[in-house]
């Protein structure tokens, strides 16, 4: 294992105290317990939306705080969901009087865990709403598992409910739209090699050089099925078939197409998939409304990518072009 | 023999050091079919908990002290899913251990306790590759032993010993609840991470009540 760090047990601390210090101009980190929030703290009036979960899926969930995204991040050791006695002070610090959203992605440890805190805020007398994004298609029959995973849609979903709280709707908008954008976005990943969690030493998996895993998550777990390697085409062909059936994607539907790397993958080859993904949705007629392509929920320093597709209608899509300053989205 | 608080400090240290011997083991049993941060988690939370009892300026008085102590510790510093799922069964152990020394039906009842705060927390039944595959028939074996006579020694060698073969029984098992289950039939042949902890907590058990009868 080579990386650069110093010592597995402060890997996270150091890296979210450096962010801080690159975006001072944005965030203010926490340090005990660990979170990051808004410079300035929570707008008055406006609904604070906070998200939170392992870390190792950066820029998720720290470089999306700001504004017109997220107030608050609550960033979990490698992997691991973070604590509820560090969630609830987070959503604390996003309330401004008008309600918190807590956007959660599918996993067992985040759920309960943000469960948990948002009992002990409700406790505290604090109005908390929680959505859940599970947007993986890969988890075919969640009657026998968890349910779907959330991956890459929690990008739309924060970026969309952010512009919303932004906008100043109530808690309950703000929610509906997060539900509406959970509701129509759908993604599928594939790792061509393993990652390596810092306390663990070796990779999470092994997988032969001629072989990928299609349906990874991003946790470095084991795909759904193992393939052997082939060419680009056929790789996005494999993730954006199931994500368009599965969202049931008809002539004239508009879409957000979002190609995201796993973090060890180059630019030049996401745009690879890009291209084919996009040509595959207009050959079904479908229109590629707004693109979005580059690293943004990864999985350390895996290589592959996911495609996720989300289908718009006119409020979101407007939502999705209002402004936004973070670390890792602005425009 | 009853067992009382030292029994119950015992236990914990004895929890600590068996995780952290056997960190490696659970993170490559994670590794397999989840992401490999099981040993290093309760490594973490284990030594925390250590670290808080060590700093009390005066011992806990009583089992349900100690079990809350370690509830709290867990549910603070763990995260994941092992955080809130021990940190639940502890707390509920804990609530249902009501006298300061317990007997064998004292056992019997923090065992209940624990399981229901999995199974509350976790929504999972037996069958589903977790730690309730080790919880659940651990209690039914306190519950014979107990019922058959055996001292609290007796009643907790009884339960990690039906806690080992329900670890074991978790290998053929296919998951339905937890980050395993996202593997569906690929999650077939590997031994549950949770499961092999639970058994090593309740030996941990075990082996503080045999210290304290000998």
């Amino acid at each position: 294992m080579k990386k650069l760090i110093n010592d597995p047990q402060t890997v996270v601390a150091e890296s979210v105290a450096g962010f801080g210090r690159a975006h001072a101009d944005l965030v203010a980190v926490h340090s005990d317990p660990l979170f990051v929030t808004r410079v300035g703290g929570a707008v008055p009036g406006k609904v604070g939306l906070v998200s939170g979960g392992g870390s190792g899926h950066e820029p998720l969930h720290a470089g999306f705080v700001g504004m017109g995204m997220l107030d608050a991040a609550v960033p979990g050791p490698v992997f691991t969901s973070p604590t509820p006695d560090q969630i609830a002070p987070a959503i604390a610090a996003a309330d401004a009087g008008a309600g918190v959203l807590a956007i959660v992605k599918n996993y067992t440890g985040d759920v309960l865990n943000f469960e948990t805190a948002a009992e002990l805020a409700d406790a505290e007398g604090l109005r908390v709403r929680t959505v859940v994004v599970a947007d993986d298609v890969a988890v075919e029959d969640s009657l026998y598992t968890a349910g779907r995973r959330g991956v890459a849609g929690t990008v739309a979903v924060e970026k969309i409910a952010g512009a919303a709280a932004e906008r100043g709707d109530g808690l309950e908008q703000v929610a509906e739209v997060a539900e509406r954008v959970i509701a129509n976005v759908r993604s599928m990943g594939v790792a061509l090699t393993a990652c390596t969690v810092p306390h663990a030493g070796r990779p999470s998996f092994d997988l032969p050089e001629d072989e990928i895993e299609v349906g990874i998550g991003i946790h470095g777990e084991p795909g759904r099925r193992r393939v052997p390697m082939t060419s680009a085409d056929e790789i996005t062909a494999m993730l954006l078939d199931p994500v368009a059936d599965d969202l049931g994607l008809a002539a004239g539907d508009q879409v957000l197409l979002l190609v995201n790397g796993m973090g060890g993958t180059p630019a030049s080859e996401l745009y690879v998939v890009y291209g084919r993904a996009r040509r595959l949705l207009e050959e079904r007629g479908v229109e590629v409304a707004r693109s979005l392509v580059g690293n943004y929920v990864t999985s350390l320093e895996m290589q592959g990518a996911s495609v996720t597709v989300l289908r718009l209608d006119e409020e979101l899509a407007a939502l999705w072009d209002a402004p936004v300053h973070t670390a890792a989205l602005r425009w | 023999m009853t067992l009382d608080v030292s029994w119950a400090i015992a236990w914990v240290r004895g929890t600590a050091q068996t995780v952290a011997e056997h960190r490696d083991e659970l993170v490559e049993l994670d590794r397999q079919i989840g992401d490999g941060d099981h040993g290093e988690n309760l490594t973490r939370g284990f030594t925390a908990v250590i670290q808080r009892l060590d700093a009390l300026e005066e011992p806990p008085a009583e089992v349900g002290d100690v079990l809350k102590l370690v509830a709290t510790t867990l549910m603070s510093t763990v995260g994941g899913a092992a955080g809130p799922l021990y940190g639940t069964a502890y707390l509920r152990a804990a609530k249902a251990t009501g006298a300061p020394r317990l007997d064998s039906a004292g056992v019997v009842a923090l065992l209940e306790g624990a399981l229901e705060g999995i199974v509350v927390r976790g929504k999972s039944t037996t069958g589903e590759k977790t730690m309730v595959d080790a919880w659940s028939p651990a209690v039914e074996a306190a519950v014979l032993a107990a019922d058959a006579g055996l001292d609290p020694a007796g009643v907790l060698a009884a339960a990690a010993d039906a806690a080992e073969r329900g670890a074991e029984a978790t290998i053929p098992m296919v998951a339905s609840k937890g980050r395993a289950s996202y593997l569906g039939e690929r999650s077939a042949g590997h031994r549950d991470p949770g499961a092999e902890s639970s058994a090593l907590v309740l030996r941990a058990a075990a082996w503080a009540a045999a210290e304290a009868t000998a």
